[in-house]
This record gives structure tokens, C-alpha cells and sequence, in this order.
């Protein structure tokens, strides 16, 4: 009974959370890592694009809310995701067109396009905090649990409950889908492969009659649906505020790298890693170690590694540990 | 000959405008930040003393009041020093009602009233340092010190029996002080606290900080943080994830904000704020009558805090803040006729007579020590969803 408790407890605030945020991390993580591999540079104006795409669809979720347009137990902003998709593809083409382009032309230095990245990133943090403001937004509603952490308890007479949000089923379940689709793409359609081949070899595509700026088109267009699905879904399960959105960065740069820069399964796994660090440094053991340790052993402090402010800061570590000692990521990836 | 009669009759009219002076008075809250949903009330209070002022034309020989807003932001001391700084050298106001949070108070205490020589009445900053800070007389506050309000905390959680619980406090002047407060109050009634850990606004996500609070345990958890912040966070992930099912609130997160966002789900919770069952508070929520929230958080303090600046300036016979800083604890306290809301033409009247009066206002003002209010509090419960008065301490 006692290890049941244990186990319940390290799920209800570490497996089921961590599955959660490593998923969103991935799915960050695998935009990164597109435009890294196809368009070559780091793109700092991430977080903000994520940021934008949110807004979009929490607009759309407020219009379809107005109309009392809904999807019963579900939120509506699943409804709205698709015109948020659409409206971030709009936003990142037309930034391609009118800042990228310029500099591919120039074959500027990837340094360059780190910077100018940098400048699109402020730009879109003063659009979406002028049209939608810098305050916390909640437009998560619908059934807010599968299962209550009280119907748990009642359930099987554990001492622990255990919660499942429904943003967290949704997060889990599209996040499995999205990374289907997009791997399916990548390896069995023409334009994926050509994207592969153009990310390998830049020259030998171009030999071979890939356009190359269908090639950028496409990347950017399937970025823009990654960090939206991204973006919703970490607004869904935690909340919306264009601060954190940007700070979000970090462990998504970080899952990137600590996977390999450039390579699709390693952001996924270097997502969880991330997500997994994070939660378990932090977390306190205490509960858990109460219903496994025999009576004399049970510890008196929190068994806590890390107070949770330095949740950033695990992000960093691992960053700089994988930088040391395996600079290509766990997967092969490139090196930064 | 034309030129000059202009001149005359314009001299004349500037003439009749000085003898009825338009006072001033800066009103500095946070409009914006983590307690934006308490202080239009706030503000709703001050304004509807001045009002109350203005309409008599008692105020030395028939002045008008009006009320200058600012943003304190609650948070940003820089940002509130600023706004302060332009209440006083550009728009001139005698004294401010004001400021909210304990941390941008001192600032503006600090960097503006004390070099200016301006009187400020806060209706709302609670922290205990505040007591001791340099003011030159000029400081005040209706609300009491958050030494104050730990004590009764504790007194609370004891007598429902409630030996141990988690603690977590919004990490500022504010939240510290309280949460010390409360800790040695507490212990000192035999009470454990199991863990003191703060808790920074502004995030998304509160999970790993109730996985903390939950792993120490505790009967109940205190959240000594904002309604509209991360208190509102720390309470979503504690029951989200079944951590704790009833809370303990103080002041900072008691509002309407609290059960629109909780409903049922906080049902047993306590807590309290300040308050009192004096037939002032019934007067003031009367006197209202559905204008503005009337028992929201601080806004009968806030009607009293103008009140007190203008009965001051009608003692003193002079809206200089030098002059009448020494006034206010004489008009807030005994002897004197018991004034109550609605009561200020009458108050004005009395000391123009040159006669005493006992200010008890909306929330039985009594000012001790260094000026700030000797404290009663509601104790309150959640039922159905809904704030309950259980008593008053």
C-alpha cells in the first residue's frame, strides 16, 4: 500500500506534469531544430512567435466564445487553433519576404541571422503585448479533469490522489499526433524529403532542381503550426502571458541542443530530458520517501535539490554539461 | 480707460476665486498590478469623502476638494515615486491618500513626502516596518500593522484547532512581513509550521511550488500573497492537484475576485481582513448604496484616510501639510463628538466652532503609536462558494 502511495504521489507531481511540459517542450524544441537544420541559424524570435500564435487563437477562441460556439467537455481554442496556425504561417512569411530573404540573398554569416532574429524577436514582443497586453490570460475552458485528485481517492482508498487535467490529456495526445504527421512527412512525402536532402546538402539539392525558396516556404510553414499547437497547448494547461512566453526560450533552446541541433528525435528527447530535470531537481521528496523508507529512516527535511526559483537555472546546467562534453547533443545533431 | 477696467474686474474675479481655494489631493494606488481589482473601490471611498467635503463649502470658509489619481503599480517603487513626484511638484496637492502596498509606500514615504514636506495617509500598506520608518510626523496609516494581523491570524487558526500548516508568502515588503508575523505568533501559541517557503508573482505555472508545500504537509495552507497574482496560482495548483483542499487567506487575498475564481472548490476555507462591525462600516456600505463594492478590501479605509487629511487641514485651519500633521491624531482619537460617515459637514462645523471630535469613520479609526490604526479584522469563512462573516476581532 505504502509503495502504491509513493507511486501515486511521484505521478500526481512529477510523472504526469513532466510528461506534459516535456511534450509542449518538445514540440517547441522541433521548430527550433527545423529551422536550424533547413534555414541554418538559431532563431531567438521563438518564444514571441509562440507568443503571437497563442494570441491569435485566443482571439478567435473569445470571437467563437462570444458566438457560443463550443466543444462541450473540450476548450474551444482546439477549435481555434487552425485560424491561429494560419495567422502565425501569415506572420512568419511575411517576415521571411520582408527581413530573412534580404540576407539569405547576401548569404550573410548565421551570426547575422542570430542578430537579426533577435531584432524580430522585440518587434514581435511589442505586437503582441500592444494588441493583447502583457497580463495573465486564462482561455482554457470545458471540463477542466478527466479524473479529480477526490474521485481518485474515493476510487481506490489510496491515502494519495492523483489529478489528470484535461489540458494535460489534450497536451499528450496531440503532441503524439503532431510529431506522427510530421515525421510521416519528412520521411514519405517529396517536399519532406526535399527538405531532408536540402538540410544534408545544401549544394547537391540545389544540383538536383530543389527550388530552395519552396523549400524556406514550407519550413516556415510548418514551424508556425509546431509553436502554435505549442503555444496553445502551454497556455491551455498553465496560463498565457507573453513574459513567460519569452522566457520559455531557455528550455526550449536547451532541449534543442541537449538533443542535437538539427535533429528531429533528439528534440523530442531532449524536450523530455529538459522537462524531467526541471521537475525532479525541484521537486521535494519528502512524501514520497515517507511511504517508502522504513520508520527510522524517514527523512525530516523536504529532500529538496534545488529550491523551485532555480528552475531556470537546471536548464542552463544541462546546457553547458552537454556543450562540454558532447557539443553534437545525445543524438547526432550539428555541433553549435 | 477700457484696458484698465478689464484689468480691474479680472483682478477682481482671481480675487473671489482665491478666497474658495480648489484643494487638492493626490490619491496614489495601484490602478494597475497585482491588486488592480481592489483599488477602484479604493479609490470609489477616498473620492466619495471628498465629494462629501466639497458639497458641504464648510471647509475653511467654502473650498472644494478635488482628487488627483496616480498608478502606484503596487510593485514598481521606482514607477510610484515617479507618480508621486509629479502629484507633488506638478499638479500641487496638499497631501496624498495613499499609497497601497507596503514596499512602493515606503519608497514614495521616503523619496517624496518626507522631502517635501507632505502628509500621507495610507489606506492599505500593512507591513510592519513601516512603524519604525523615518516620517517626521508626516506619515499615517488607517490600516493596522501586519503585526497586528498575525496575531489574530494565529488566534484564529487555534481556536478552530488547527496546530500545523504550510505557509507561503508572496515574495515582498508585504509578504515577509506578514509571514514572519504569523510564524512567531503562531509558534508561540504552539502552533507548527511545517514550511515558510515564498513565492514569486507572475508565473505560469505554481505546480512545483505546491509540490513543495504539499511534501511538508500541513492541515491547511496559509497564502500570505495577492488575489490577482500568484496567490491565485498557488491556490489553482494546490487544488488541481488535491495538495490542500481548504486555505487560510489574509488581507491580500480576500476580494470577489476569490470566489468568481473558486466558487465552491475553497468551501471550509477562513480567513480575515481588516474590518469592523462598528455601526460605521453599515453607514459607509449604506452611504454607497451600490456605487462601488462598499465591503471590498480597504475601501472604507480609504474613505477614512481623506476624511482624516481634510478634518485635519479644517483643525489646523490650514491646508499646509506642516500645519496640520499634528492635527490628525487629535481629530482620529478621543475626546471629542463621535463622528461616522455621512457625519463630515457636521465634523467640519464643530472644529470650525473650535470644538473636539473622535473620528471613528467606517472602521472605528483609533490611531496609536506612530500613527497607524490600533487593527480590528473580520474573520471570515468560504460557504457555498461565498464569503461569510464569522466574527470580529
Amino acid at each position: 500500500m505504502d509503495f502504491l502511495n509513493a507511486l501515486v504521489a511521484f505521478s500526481n507531481y512529477v510523472l504526469i506534469p513532466a510528461v506534459a511540459y516535456g511534450s509542449q517542450l518538445a514540440l517547441g524544441a522541433l521548430g527550433v531544430t527545423l529551422i536550424y537544420g533547413i534555414l541554418r541559424f538559431s532563431n531567438f524570435a521563438h518564444g514571441d512567435t509562440m507568443a503571437f500564435g497563442t494570441m491569435v487563437t485566443i482571439l478567435f477562441t473569445w470571437w467563437f466564445q462570444s458566438m457560443g460556439i463550443n466543444l462541450g467537455p473540450l476548450p474551444t481554442a482546439l477549435l481555434a487553433l487552425p485560424f491561429g496556425i494560419l495567422g502565425t504561417m501569415i506572420l512568419v512569411l511575411i517576415t521571411d519576404r520582408m527581413v530573412y530573404r534580404f540576407y539569405r540573398k547576401q548569404k550573410a554569416a548565421p551570426v547575422i541571422f542570430v542578430m537579426v532574429s533577435l531584432g524580430v524577436m522585440f518587434i514581435l514582443n511589442g505586437l503582441v503585448r500592444f494588441i493583447i497586453g502583457p497580463g495573465d490570460r486564462r482561455f482554457a475552458d470545458g471540463e477542466r479533469f478527466i479524473m479529480t485528485a477526490r474521485e481518485f481517492k474515493h476510487m481506490t482508498g489510496l491515502k494519495e490522489g492523483l489529478a489528470l487535467k484535461t489540458t494535460q490529456g489534450i497536451t499528450v495526445v496531440t503532441a503524439v499526433l503532431v510529431v506522427i504527421a510530421l515525421f510521416w512527412f519528412l520521411n514519405r512525402t517529396r517536399t519532406g524529403k526535399s527538405m531532408r536532402a536540402f538540410s544534408d546538402n545544401e549544394d547537391l539539392a540545389l544540383l538536383s532542381g530543389i527550388n530552395p525558396e519552396r523549400v524556406v516556404v514550407y519550413t516556415w510553414m510548418i514551424v508556425a503550426a509546431l509553436i502554435t499547437i505549442a503555444g496553445v497547448l502551454y497556455g491551455l494547461d498553465k496560463s498565457f502571458k507573453p513574459f513567460t512566453y519569452f522566457q520559455l526560450l531557455l528550455p526550449i533552446f536547451a532541449s534543442a541542443i541537449v538533443g542535437g541541433l538539427g535533429n528531429p528525435i533528439g528534440a523530442i528527447a531532449g524536450g523530455f530530458v529538459i522537462a524531467f530535470s526541471e521537475m525532479t531537481i525541484t521537486y521535494a521528496w519528502k512524501k514520497v520517501l515517507v511511504y517508502l523508507m522504513p520508520e527510522s529512516l524517514e527523512p525530516s527535511g523536504l529532500v529538496q535539490l534545488l529550491s523551485t526559483d532555480y528552475k531556470f537555472a537546471v536548464s542552463f546546467v544541462i546546457l553547458i554539461i552537454v556543450l562540454l562534453f558532447r557539443p553534437t547533443g545525445l543524438f547526432k545533431g550539428k555541433s553549435v | 480707460m477700457k484696458k484698465l477696467l478689464m484689468a480691474t474686474a479680472a483682478t477682481a474675479l482671481f480675487a473671489g476665486v482665491a478666497s474658495a481655494e480648489e484643494v487638492k489631493i493626490g490619491v496614489i494606488l495601484g490602478f494597475t498590478g497585482p491588486i488592480e481589482s481592489l483599488t477602484p473601490h479604493m479609490a470609489a471611498g477616498a473620492e466619495l469623502a471628498m465629494k462629501e467635503v466639497s458639497d458641504s463649502g464648510l471647509l475653511l470658509g467654502g473650498d472644494t476638494v478635488t482628487s488627483v489619481r496616480a498608478d502606484s503599480t503596487c510593485v514598481d517603487s521606482a514607477a510610484a515615486t515617479a507618480a508621486a513626484e509629479r502629484l507633488v511638484t506638478s499638479d500641487g496637492v496638499k497631501a496624498i491618500m495613499g499609497a497601497d502596498c507596503s514596499g512602493v509606500t515606503g519608497a514614495i514615504l521616503a523619496n517624496v513626502a518626507v522631502p517635501n514636506g507632505i502628509v500621507m495617509i495610507s489606506p492599505s500598506a500593512t507591513s510592519p516596518a513601516l512603524s519604525t520608518a523615518e516620517d517626521n510626523g508626516l506619515f499615517f496609516r488607517t490600516a493596522p500593522s501586519d503585526a497586528r494581523q498575525g496575531v489574530v491570524m494565529s488566534d484564529i487558526l487555534i481556536e478552530q484547532g488547527i496546530k500545523s500548516v504550510a505557509l507561503t508568502y508572496t515574495n515582498n515588503d508585504y509578504g515577509k512581513g506578514l509571514a514572519d508575523a504569523f510564524q512567531s505568533a503562531y509558534e508561540a501559541a504552539g502552533g507548527t509550521i511545517t514550511i515558510s517557503a515564498a513565492h514569486e508573482d507572475g508565473k505560469a505555472d505554481y505546480s512545483a511550488e505546491v509540490g513543495a508545500l504539499a511534501a511538508a504537509g500541513g492541515e491547511r495552507l496559509v497564502v500570505a500573497g495577492y488575489i490577482d497574482q500568484g496567490g491565485a496560482g498557488i491556490v489553482r495548483a494546490a487544488l488541481d492537484t488535491g495538495a490542500f483542499d481548504t486555505f487560510h487567506f489574509p488581507d491580500g487575498m480576500i476580494g470577489s475576485a476569490l470566489t468568481d475564481n473558486f466558487g465552491s472548490d475553497i468551501d471550509g476555507s477562513t480567513g480575515q481582513h481588516p474590518g469592523t462591525d462598528s455601526p460605521g462600516a453599515a453607514k459607509y456600505e449604506a452611504m454607497v448604496n451600490g456605487a462601488f463594492e462598499a465591503t471590498s478590501p480597504f475601501s472604507p479605509e480609504s474613505y477614512d484616510a481623506a476624511a482624516l487629511i481634510m478634518l485635519a487641514m479644517q483643525a489646523a485651519g490650514s491646508t499646509n501639510s506642516e500645519d496640520f500633521k499634528g492635527k490628525v491624531m487629535d481629530v482620529a482619537n478621543a475626546p471629542g463628538e463621535q463622528i461616522f460617515p455621512g457625519e463630515l459637514a457636521k465634523a467640519l462645523k464643530i472644529l470650525a466652532d473650535g470644538g473636539d471630535i473622535d473620528y471613528v469613520g467606517a472602521t472605528a479609526v483609533e490611531l496609536i503609536g506612530p500613527g497607524e490604526s490600533a487593527g480590528n479584522y473580520r474573520e471570515i469563512v468560504i460557504k457555498d462558494g461565498k464569503i461569510e462573516t464569522v466574527k470580529y476581532h
